[in-house]
């Protein structure tokens, strides 16, 4: 394996640039938004000594480069400021909420692939057939409707007149214990505790903002799957396979939907960074205690620190994510290991 | 003893604008052991005819009459099990393009075992010595480390003694050779040739040589099938056809084919193309082409006329 360690680790050095470029555009840009902060938290009866006095607290008082420095000297020590609405370091509110916005947006992406994937594959084995079609309504709907609409209404139908799910109050109802954190999803964290009913309540409450973010990403998953599928059936070893008298099994998976999967890994790839960002919405429509509503409450606040830090975690993230779809390709494809 | 007869047989695609008809009552037979070569130029429904006794059609193609038997069994109306049964076990086909006609992401050894392993019986460890066997047996060097080699570490002809190793795994009584030579340097290609045609005759395999190069089927075959827009114009043994061509188009067909002492300006092109084949066709397809037509043409269906006992001419007016 010193080939595909070789390829991650320049995948990584490659990727340097692109994190310090987001390191300096956000920090310019959390400075250029309007809103003082100072006045911010001075509160609406602060006068104006009171404001300066927070200004000089917050260290705002200083010029931009000089700021500029100080931040990166604190990122270069693993920190990433203090939060002035939460009152807690960034980096620790982050590292407890990224596991819930992980947590939906992997569960929402399993959902997607899970139907996705056979539906794209039952598409394209019968163009033009009722699957084919009920496959292009459902995907069409999907991504007409935006996400916050089809979580409201998931509520309003499974909520409010069925009663089939939970309130959508966060990750866990008042009344079941949080198991002990080892991984930070509840749903792995309640099995290794052996805590059923903590499970089946976490469960419950994923259920419906995963299904949202899941029919959001049918769509380009369901759609690639089909369109990669049919190229691959036509093509000239799918024949030899078939001319072979190969079960339809072989030639339908071993052959065919492992060679159409290359362009479905790469929008599996797109569909999970947009995800994790389409999150916000989720997260405020479901109480979702994620990295996205509490950047969005930062960001009303104009508190800088946690806007950063949002930030630099998803371009992390994004990073991350692209070399683990690279990796998976090379996984795929042999010919891409060989050209890395 | 005949392996497979093609009765009639009528194929037709229907496509947006309108049914093409691809094959129009051709019929054909095939002995045992026997190499018979289809020529004709491209778009006379050679390949058509090959994917259609494989089984392995284009969904858009129906088949509007006749029957393709082997070993007496209908093709065409078999169950569907007993065709899978079939193919790859008892007829099995290579293509032109060997480097795309392989799944690019699979070693190619593997590709072996699964024709193996689907039709042999045998068990993965026995697939996977079967399969190095094969590739020793098409001569590529090494086998038993190119069976773990991909498609695009190897060369062209090196993909065709591939295709021809899965082919021919689980030995069956006929190959379907599609053009098996296009697109490989000339050398490759005798050498490709030689090997399909030792294999054939060790094991008495039947072979069809599908092919655009006349003397290539000259060289090779024992009888030769000349196709032009759908039809079978003239079936042969190899010599007659040569030095007694009956049908017009045969003989234009051999004066377009380079041969020593004449130069390639010499060579006369045959005059118009192959007719649209949609729509309204004459009983003779090749009519509009063709320097002897007369009112004789158009008139009735196109006889079918045993010049000699095994020389067959689709001509109202044969030479």
């Amino acid at each position: 394996m010193p080939r595909t360690l070789r390829l991650i680790l320049r995948r990584l050095l490659s990727a340097l640039p692109s994190v310090a470029a987001v390191v300096v555009v956000t920090f310019v840009l959390t400075r250029a938004l309007p809103g003082d902060p100072a006045a911010y938290f001075a509160g609406p009866a602060a006068t104006p000594q009171a404001v300066e006095e927070v200004r000089k607290r917050l260290g705002l008082d200083r010029s931009l480069p000089e700021q500029f420095l100080s931040y990166l000297g604190e990122l270069a020590r693993g920190e990433m400021g203090t939060s002035l609405t939460t009152g807690q370091p960034v980096r620790d509110d982050i590292l407890a909420r990224l596991p819930a916005s992980l947590e939906l947006t992997l569960a929402g992406l399993l959902l997607a692939v899970t139907v996705a994937i056979p539906l794209g594959v039952a598409a394209a084995t019968r163009p033009g057939s009722w699957i084919d079609h009920s496959a292009r309504v459902v995907s069409t709907a999907g991504v007409s409707l935006p996400v916050f609409f089809t979580g409201l209404l998931l509520v309003y139908v499974f909520y409010y007149l069925l009663g089939w799910a939970p309130a959508p109050m966060g990750r866990l109802d008042l009344f079941a214990t949080t198991p002990p954190t080892v991984t930070g999803f509840l749903l792995i964290d309640s099995l290794l505790a052996g805590e059923g009913a903590t499970f089946r309540a976490a469960a419950a409450q994923l259920a419906l903002p995963a299904l949202t973010l899941g029919l959001f990403s049918v769509a380009p998953l369901a759609r690639m799957t089909r369109a990669s599928m049919l190229g691959v059936l036509s093509s000239d070893f799918v024949r030899t396979a078939r001319a072979s008298g190969l079960s339809r099994s072989t030639v339908l998976v071993t052959y065919a939907l492992r060679n159409a999967l290359l362009p479905v890994v790469t929008t599996l790839g797109m569909v999970f960074s947009f995800l994790l960002g389409a999150n916000v919405l989720v997260e405020k429509v479901f109480s979702w205690p994620g990295i996205g509503s509490y950047a969005i409450e930062a960001l009303v606040a104009s508190d800088y620190a946690p806007v950063q830090g949002f930030i630099l975690t998803m371009a992390v993230m994004y990073v991350g994510l692209n070399l683990l779809v690279d990796v998976l390709y090379g996984i795929i494809d042999p010919r891409v290991r060989i050209e890395a | 003893m005949t392996l497979l007869s093609v009765e009639n047989l009528s194929l037709a695609f229907r496509t947006r604008a309108g049914t093409v008809r691809a094959l129009e009552g051709v019929t054909l037979d095939l002995a045992k052991g026997e190499t018979l070569g289809i020529v004709g130029e491209s778009g006379s429904g050679k390949s058509v005819l090959s994917f259609a006794i494989m089984g392995i059609s284009d969904p858009a193609a129906r088949i509007a009459g006749g029957a393709v038997r082997f070993e007496g069994l209908d093709l065409l109306t078999a169950p569907a099990r007993d065709l899978d049964a079939l193919r790859g076990a008892e007829m099995a086909m290579i293509f032109q393009n060997p480097r795309v006609a392989l799944n690019p992401i699979r070693p190619v050894g593997k590709q072996i075992e699964d024709v193996l392993l689907r039709h042999a019986g045998l068990t993965r460890a026995e697939a996977r010595v079967k399969a190095v066997e094969m590739l020793a047996r098409v001569r590529i060097p090494d086998p038993e480390r190119r069976a773990k080699a991909y498609p695009f570490e190897m060369s062209g002809g090196m993909c065709q003694r591939v295709m021809i190793a899965l082919a021919l795994a689980c030995a069956p009584k006929l190959l379907i050779a599609d053009e098996p030579t296009t697109g490989l340097d000339v050398t490759t290609q005798a050498a490709i040739m030689d090997l399909v045609g030792d294999l054939a005759r060790e094991s008495r395999m039947a072979v069809i040589l599908i092919t655009h190069d006349l003397g290539l089927a000259a060289e090779r075959c024992d009888r030769i099938a000349v196709m032009h827009a759908g039809h079978v114009v003239e079936v042969a043994p190899t010599a007659d056809l040569f030095t007694a061509p009956r049908h017009p188009y045969t003989r234009r067909l051999i004066a377009t084919t380079p041969r020593p002492g004449v130069a390639l300006a010499d060579l006369e092109p045959i005059p118009g193309s192959l007719p649209d084949l949609r729509g309204d066709l004459p009983p003779c397809r090749y009519a509009a082409r063709c320097e002897r037509v007369d009112a004789a043409c158009g008139a009735g269906p196109l006889p079918r006329l045993a010049v000699r006992p095994n020389h067959l001419v689709a001509c109202a007016r044969p030479l």
